[in-house]
């Protein structure tokens, strides 16, 4: 077992109400490329942040062992000083800092205090060598391109002397030539006994370089595909991650399905700062009375950015398309319009985006509609006090009481005010976005009763996720995107997580139904 | 205000409620008590200069123009912002004033209804820059703060203009007219008062009926009372050192109906609550569907109109515009919000705690005059008890954390 670089055993993380990681084993051999796939939520970056001690020892149960020495880390300063460092989907590179600056922040190339600029600027040269960036040390990371600043974070990880490079989808956000050079540097960096943990959502690359695949699903461990013996499928990878069995997890519905209440034809949104990036192309779908509307797609597809640029253009420039309600034109221009046209947005970040934390649950409650609880702007405390009881009683709110702060709630309750708040603003169509993200098993079976209920109402729900077997189990119809497009649409009955696995891993496109 | 409210479901039991009510508004209790302290301190140690008619009078006119913007300050901090620019305002406007009345004989009345106007205007210049081209207030005030005052220095051309016509005076110096001429006693004043405490006991009254009709549990009826006649006393005990001297002033009377009107908005309308919630999370107010750039826009022209009123109000007082009048006030006026327990970024603030934050630095500013304390240490205590009281809502809210 000499060749075995790391070794985790029987990880488990729990966070309130929820296990993120159940009895986990993964181990990395020396000088090999280890895939690490899975669903979003399967633990891919929770594992990764318990060994980069992002987690610190004690947080979690298990034990970690690199190059054969038990680690106890407590902070990600003491993995990278063994030379196991990890480069996050989200780069951490300062914008207005030179590449050399930001090369050796904190790490500086400094004697008592007195930064050594000739050394460090001549260092970085070698560096960026190393992984083939030709640009001048002294540029601002805000004038590279993604695939640029990828190469900075790589090299700014040789220059803590790596043992171990970890990298979180580090193609996610990086055009086809640019993730051909980064997997290339990889396979160098092999050759040179530097072994590499890949999380990746495209089965290509995967396939194309790693030399083990360990599948993650629900917090455990599947299995350990050994690429460099078989050739493995993409089918057999995706058939690994998603599994078998849909247990019954799921309020039953029955659907009554009317007339289309809302549709949006060729509806197009560019990125607000990357003006040429197009965050949503030509989309068109539409939701009927009574239906149930999934979305699907990776984090990055383009779905809340599609949610949001139709909710009154929250997100987005250069917004084109047409909106339909009941088969009528409707101006959604802005926040207000859309909220008075019957559509709420309840969104994915609700602490950052949904809540005010700092207010009562009531005042949370009531704000998208407060002419309801108020005469000639007067707001009508009592009243406001009586209808914000009653959604606390329906949707079961747990709370000490009505005006404790939303701040004190739990995941699962902050997401049943947000829910309370846009049904009080008592919408036709509401879109919502990860409604069941970071919440324990029961509440989410509590958020899938009122989307159920909703439904029976006659109102016309879109439902945003990313975990699969969730839109499968309370869909009537799923949208798949990619890419800002719309690569599939079929009726749940049909749908499988293979098939809808396939249309949002699968380059080439698929005969849509 | 609002609190008196209880939620029926968990809070039962008279002494609960009346625990809960103090720990839900330590901080407000906290500084009025501090602010009793201060003004029995005072009282001993001027020898009883602090509680004479004619002091407290001064008091009033002295802190009039500081309580007027704390009103619209506390907004703009409620908001997550700050305008640094209210004492330029206030110069500017004074100047104004004098310039249209002494240099063109323009009529009082009308430089009044002109100088709001141009106040107006002064927030709505500052208003758009922080709303819809999103500038930092800090930098934008900051600028208004050097242009206001350079207007000033070029309107008056560096000197002092006055003096005004007596109307005008009246606005800061004149009392309510009396009705009754009974000798030395200012007999319309005390009936004010006792319209006043009938109006406020009818009120609350209505209030909790209202409540009782939709079936919450209110506040025990002997603290009912005994809230009642703690504010009738103090009602009534002003009333009757105000009547003792020359009644009520006009600013007083101005005061009032601020206070009142400005209590009402942010506790009780909607707009209020979407100043709060706008200030709590921007984001979610946006999404919520609350204009959030036209709501601080106009958060803005609300506090150019209350500088314009304080410049108005300084400049009758004085009875003259001058050059630096206003310098610093800015300052007293964000003091007496952060003071009041408001949270510098935003969502938390309440109009009561502002009005006593510039009556605790009012009364330090008075008592210490009194004493014969010089300019210099006067700074070095406000300076220290602005930062005791942050210090005492940091501190609650870590523990409570």
């Amino acid at each position: 077992m000499s060749d075995v670089i790391l070794e985790m055993r029987n990880i488990t993380k729990t966070f309130p109400g929820v296990k993120a990681l159940d009895n986990v084993t993964f181990s990395v051999k020396q000088g090999e490329i280890h895939a690490l796939v899975g669903e979003n939520g399967a633990g891919k970056s929770t594992l990764m942040k318990v060994l980069s001690g992002v987690y610190p020892y004690g947080s979690y149960e298990g034990e970690i062992y690199f190059e054969g020495k038990e680690c106890r880390f407590q902070d990600i300063h003491h993995s990278e000083e063994l030379g196991l460092v990890i480069i996050h989907q989200e780069l951490a590179l300062i914008p207005f800092l030179s590449i050399t600056e930001n090369m050796f922040l904190g790490n500086e190339q400094a004697t008592n205090g007195v930064i050594d600029w000739n050394e460090a600027i001549s260092k970085t040269k070698e560096l960026l060598d190393r992984v083939g960036l030709h640009e001048s040390p002294n540029t601002l990371i805000t004038n590279m391109g993604v695939g640029k600043q990828q190469l900075v974070e790589i090299a700014k990880a040789l220059a803590k002397k790596v043992k171990l490079l970890i990298l979180d989808e580090p193609t996610a956000s990086l055009n086809d030539n640019d993730s051909e050079k980064l997997l290339e540097l990889l396979l160098q960096f092999k050759s040179h006994g530097i072994s590499s943990i890949l999380i990746s959502h495209k089965l290509g690359e995967v396939k194309k370089v790693a030399d083990s695949i360990t599948i993650l699903r629900d917090g455990a461990t599947i299995e350990t595909l050994d690429a460099r013996k078989e050739n493995i499928s993409e089918n057999r990878i995706i058939r690994g991650m998603v599994g078998r069995d849909i247990t019954h997890r799921f309020p039953p519905r029955e659907s009554k399905i009317g007339e289309v209440i809302f549709e949006v034809r060729d509806w197009n949104a560019y990125h607000p700062l990357h003006a040429d990036r197009k965050v949503s192309n030509n989309v068109n779908i539409n939701v009927r009375k009574g239906e149930v509307v999934g979305i699907a797609g990776l984090m990055g597809a383009g779905r809340t950015e599609l949610a949001m640029s139709i909710f009154g253009r929250s997100y987005g420039i250069r917004i084109s398309g047409t909106a339909y309600r009941y088969g009528k034109e409707v101006d959604i221009s802005t926040i207000d319009k859309a909220i008075s046209n019957g559509i709420a947005y309840a969104t994915e970040d609700r602490k950052a985006y949904g809540l005010v934390l700092i207010q009562e649950i009531k005042s949370n409650i009531t704000l998208a509609n407060l002419e309801e609880i108020s005469d000639g702007g007067v707001i009508n405390e009592p009243k406001e006090l009586t209808v914000t009881r009653e959604y606390r009683d329906k949707l079961n709110i747990k709370c000490s009481s009505i005006r404790q702060l939303a701040l004190n709630l739990s995941g699962g309750n902050q997401q049943k005010v947000v829910l309370s708040k846009w049904l009080f603003a008592n919408p036709d169509i509401l879109i919502l976005d990860e409604p069941t993200r970071g919440i324990d098993v029961g509440a989410k079976y509590e958020i899938y009763t009122i989307i159920n209920r909703l439904a029976s109402e006659g109102k016309g729900i879109i439902f945003i996720s990313s975990e699969l077997p969730e839109i499968l189990g309370i869909c009537d119809r799923i949208y798949v995107m990619r890419d800002g497009k719309i690569v599939g649409e079929m009726p749940a009955s049909e749908a499988s997580q293979e098939i809808v696995m396939n249309h949002i891993m699968l380059e080439e496109e698929v005969v849509e139904p | 205000m609002s609190a008196m409210t209880t939620d029926t479901t968990t809070d039962s039991g008279a002494m609960k409620t009346l625990t809960t009510l103090f720990r839900n508004n330590i901080r407000e209790y906290g500084m009025l008590i501090a602010l009793i302290a201060v003004m029995v301190f005072f009282q001993w140690q001027t020898g009883g200069i602090l509680f004479r008619p004619v002091n407290i009078t001064n008091l009033v006119l002295q802190n009039s123009y500081v309580i007027t913007m704390a009103l619209g300050m506390l907004l703009i901090i409620v908001s997550g912002w700050i305008d640094l620019s209210v004492g330029s305002v206030v110069a500017v406007v004074g100047a104004l004033a004098g310039v249209l009345i002494v240099r063109y004989d323009v009529n009082w009345v009308l430089t009044l209804v002109i100088c709001l106007l141009v106040g107006a205007a002064i927030g709505a210049f500052q208003g758009f820059w922080v709303a819809y081209v999103k500038i930092p207030a800090f930098i934008v005030t900051l600028a208004g703060m050097l242009i206001f005052r350079g207007l000033t220095i070029a309107l008056l051309a560096g000197e002092s203009v006055g003096p005004f016509p007596v109307g005008f005076q009246k606005i800061s110096s004149g009392f309510i007219p009396d009705f009754f001429n009974f000798p030395g006693f200012h007999l319309t004043t005390i009936l004010i008062g006792i319209v006043l405490s009938i109006v406020l006991i009818f009120l609350d009254l209505r209030a909790r009926r209202n409540q009782q009709k939709y079936g919450f549990e209110v506040t025990p009826f002997y603290f009912f009372v005994a809230k009642n006649i703690l504010i009738t006393g103090a009602v009534m005990g002003l009333c009757y050192l105000m009547a003792s001297y020359k009644g009520l002033p006009n600013v007083l009377v101005l005061l009032f109906v601020l206070i009142t009107g400005f209590a009402f908005i942010t506790s009780q309308s909607v707009v209020g609550r979407r100043i709060y919630a706008m200030g709590g999370n921007e984001k979610a107010a946006k999404l919520s569907g609350v204009n959030t750039s036209r709501l601080l826009f106009y958060t803005f022209v609300n506090m150019g109109v209350l500088a314009a009123l304080a410049g108005i109000i300084v400049a009758a007082r004085l009875n003259s515009s001058t050059p630096n009048a206003g310098d610093g006030m800015e300052l007293d006026v964000i003091a007496a919000c952060f003071i009041g327990g408001a949270s510098a970024s935003g969502g938390i603030g309440t109009v009561i705690g502002a009005l006593v934050g510039a009556f605790l630095i009012g009364v330090l500013n008075n008592g210490m005059s009194i004493l014969g304390v010089g300019i210099d240490w006067q700074k070095v205590v406000k300076g220290l008890v602005l930062l005791a009281a942050v210090f005492f809502d940091v501190y609650n809210k870590n523990k409570s954390a």
